[in-house]
């Protein structure tokens, strides 16, 4: 492949790629997230190439990678273009029927199609599917069209046309004001306006400037940067190239955390494909813009996710995060100024480039335009990768896409913006998740991960949780958020152990206000979220712990029991196989019980039963 | 230790003592952990305090600066994880290979960690053993696991005698 040396170039490419395309021809796209990979996605890809050579059909399918498509529970997923036939839960030994059956005979499998866990439906196409049916996926539908480690599949689907428009067309200030206008907000959780912070980066003095991506997503229950780096990572470096031309920077960084070995892969193989285009590097596309990114890990600390700390990792130190009194877009990178912005922030400036502010601030709410890509997990039905318009209630999300709460149990919260979030309950899910709206109801965007919690879910437990996960992930240097976090995740373990007083929830709250207060970074400013918005909602499970020594929802090992109901025991002797300590008593064949003095209360003989007659207390 | 490892990594980086984390990741990944004498050789080579190095080992939970399992297991402890049992998970690997957290079994075979989010969250429990995800993870597949994994490991070794 030649350089691309001018606008023409790309767009004499784009025809040729356009003149290969057959719209009649049979693609079969795989997805090979990290989800997908996982349920041995990899062997499904040989299957077919296997399956295809034996019927001499190679020459007439096509067989396409692709990244995740969002419904990670159903993997591995396969959709047949163009009619989209969508199979779900493949296996290897299924490929020899599909491709008989479907790309021979224009039949559907039937038995690999989608089923609605509550209605029982069966849908053939991806479209009709509710989990997606009700999405709108303007960033993150090209993920299943396009293979990440190939360039031209980008370019193809009009991939860099933004970039190529902005740098050839457009003045900087031009590009800078089109971002503002569309009042594009961080999608990294705090929702500060992008525009406004090139532009302080644009005005700051200094001749050098930086632009970051921030994938170090470490947001527990969180994936959407993991899989827009892994699924499409040519459209966050073009939003990256066009945020860097609108601020004046020559030079970019995309800092990805290690645990995501799919996403640094396909990022560096993308950076790589694009400096070989010339769309980074030395004159793009012959406009003068000079622009070129390196590629950085992280090693496994949440707290360098924080601007300022991410930044120090780059800069070769521990990633600690240090006083803002001069703000990074003034004085980041190396004392430069830098704009950092999340990977879901830069890919949707492509988008605002290529259809306008005006028909980006059609979609969303009046201060919240845009989408936002959403991790729905936890106890729900459908679970995944979702994009909806910013402004969606949450019962929408859970109900329509999400197919409701697994196994017919009820909803009890939904907890969003990861360990710096808060538990949204129940009388709350008709409120319309923005930014503003959810950081009112006292939990906050996030980078967008929403655990739903069901009736067996422990709102102290998880609590104790979080703060056993900040208290770890606290760097220290503040005493309010090591100390402040420390004491509250010692309350709440006495607490789940049984041995709270009523005094603790006062002490709760009153150390919940030092740490959110008294913090130099969001880590700390936020830790106490949990636990106020638990406290808040779910204050009579937390007395429950304290007052009776039981916990409602059948979690805390030390206030519950475990016992067998001998009506429906039919003594199998599954459970006392598995129980490790030899708490089960009985003889095979008659019903058994538990002796409590042995049980270490790990659960394993529920897991076991097949007749659900093991009991919580 | 192979202080030719050191060397290459450090061309690679063209000794730029910004990429130290760069580097350090470089040398876990070949010698599976940090020993004491690789930081000890990289800060001399860099020309910078050896406290400097273990401030970062420590402070990142990726690197290690004791040796690891040969099978390396981490146990998603990420909050969709956490909702859907991981700590039973967790509790069950350890009670059958006899460690805690943060250790190896004495035959080093096994090595036992939490990973706060491995970024997999609806394929939930998840346990990740050398790299390989294994999603809808159950205490009761534990055991399944663990004998797989001996398995191939016992294999290995054997090809490698």
């Amino acid at each position: 492949m030649n350089r691309l040396t001018s606008v023409s170039d790309m767009e004499k490419l784009q025809k040729e790629l356009a003149s290969r395309n057959q719209p009649e021809r049979p693609v079969v796209t795989l997805c090979q997230g990290t989800g997908c990979k996982a349920y041995a996605s990899g062997k499904i890809y040989k299957a077919f190439e296997k399956e295809l050579a034996l019927r001499g059909l190679t020459q007439k399918v096509s067989l396409k990678s692709t990244g995740c498509h969002g419904f990670c529970e159903q993997g591995p997923i396969i959709v047949i273009l163009p009619e989209e036939i969508c199979y779900c839960r493949v296996k290897p030994e299924d490929i020899p029927e599909i491709v008989e059956k479907t790309l021979v005979e224009k039949k559907t499998v039937d038995r690999l199609l989608f089923t609605d866990p509550v209605s029982g439906e069966k849908f053939a196409h991806e479209s009709e599917i509710p989990f997606y049916k009700y999405q709108r996926r303007v960033i993150f539908g090209k993920n299943r069209l396009v293979d990440p480690q190939n360039i031209e599949d980008y370019i193809g689907l009009e991939g860099y046309s933004a970039l190529a428009h902005a740098i050839t067309r457009l003045n900087p200030e031009k590009v800078l004001l089109e971002v503002k206008k569309a009042n594009l907000r961080g999608r990294g959780g705090a929702g500060f306006p992008t525009g406004i912070k090139w532009e302080t980066t644009r005005n700051a003095p200094g001749e050098k400037k930086y632009v970051i991506v921030n994938a170090d997503e470490g947001d527990p229950g969180a994936y959407m940067d993991r899989s827009l780096l892994e699924g499409n990572p040519h459209l966050v470096l073009e939003g990256l190239a066009i945020g860097a031309y609108a601020i004046g920077a020559r030079e970019g960084f995309v800092f990805v955390r290690q645990e995501y070995p799919l996403a640094l892969e396909n990022i560096n193989k993308a950076v790589q494909q694009a400096k070989e285009y010339g769309l980074l590097g030395k004159n793009i596309l012959g406009s003068g813009f000079d622009f070129d990114v390196t590629v950085k890990r992280g090693a496994g600390a949440f707290v360098s996710g924080e601007s300022s700390a991410l930044i120090s990792a780059i800069e070769g130190s521990a990633g600690e995060p240090r006083p803002k009194h001069v703000n990074a877009a003034v004085s980041g990178l190396w004392g430069s100024p830098t704009s950092l912005n999340n990977v879901e922030t830069w890919a949707n400036v492509p988008l605002i480039m290529n259809k306008g502010a005006g028909w980006y601030g059609s979609i969303g709410s009046d201060k919240n335009p845009g989408t936002k890509i959403f991790s729905l997990v936890g106890k729900v039905n459908n679970t995944g990768l979702i994009e909806v318009p910013l402004g969606t209630p949450l019962r929408n999300i859970i109900y329509d896409i999400g197919g409701g709460i697994k196994d017919g149990k009820k909803f009890k919260a939904v907890q969003t913006g990861g360990p710096s979030g808060g538990c949204i309950p129940e009388q709350h899910l008709d409120v319309p998740v923005d930014f503003d709206r959810l950081s009112q109801m006292g939990s906050m965007m996030g980078s967008g991960g929403m655990i739903v919690m069901d009736e067996k879910s422990c709102m102290v437990d998880v609590a104790k949780y979080f703060m056993q996960f900040l208290k770890e992930e606290s760097c220290g240097k503040c005493i309010s958020c090591r100390a402040g976090i420390k004491e509250m995740h010692e309350i709440l373990e006495r607490i789940t152990l049984g041995e709270g007083c009523e005094k603790d929830l006062e002490q709760l709250t009153d150390l919940a206000w030092i740490t959110e207060n008294a913090s130099l970074c969001a880590l700390g400013r936020t830790a106490s979220n949990p636990v106020i918005s638990t406290l808040k909602y779910f204050r009579e499970e937390y007395k429950a712990h304290i007052r009776e020594k039981h916990c409602p929802a059948g979690v805390c090992k030390a206030l519950i029991h475990y016992s067998i109901d001998p009506e429906r025991c039919n003594g199998c002797g599954r459970c006392q196989k598995v129980c490790s300590v030899e708490a089960v008593e009985g003889e095979k064949g008659a019903p058994i019980s538990i002796n409590n003095d042995f049980c270490i209360r790990c659960g394993i003989c529920q897991e076991a039963c097949r007749f659900n007659a093991v009991m919580v207390e | 230790m192979d202080k030719k490892t050191i060397d290459r990594v450090i061309e690679k980086y063209q000794g730029n003592p910004q990429e130290i984390l760069e580097m350090l990741l470089d040398i876990q990944e070949e010698l599976r952990y940090l020993p004491k004498e690789a930081l000890s050789c990289l800060a001399e080579k860099l020309n910078m305090p050896v406290a400097k190095l273990y401030r970062i080992a420590k402070f990142y939970e990726a690197l290690s600066l004791k040796p690891m399992g040969d099978c390396q297991v981490h146990v998603c402890t990420g909050t969709a994880c956490h909702v859907r049992g991981a700590s039973r998970i967790l509790d069950e690997l350890g009670h059958q290979l006899g460690i805690k957290p943060g250790e190896v079994t004495p035959d080093q075979s096994f090595g036992l960690k939490t990973v706060n989010c491995v970024g997999a969250c609806a394929l939930g429990p998840v346990v990740v053993v050398n790299g390989e995800h294994h999603g809808d993870m159950a205490a009761l597949k534990v055991n399944k696991l663990i004998k797989q994994y001996a398995g191939d490991h016992k294999q290995k070794k054997k090809k490698h005698a």
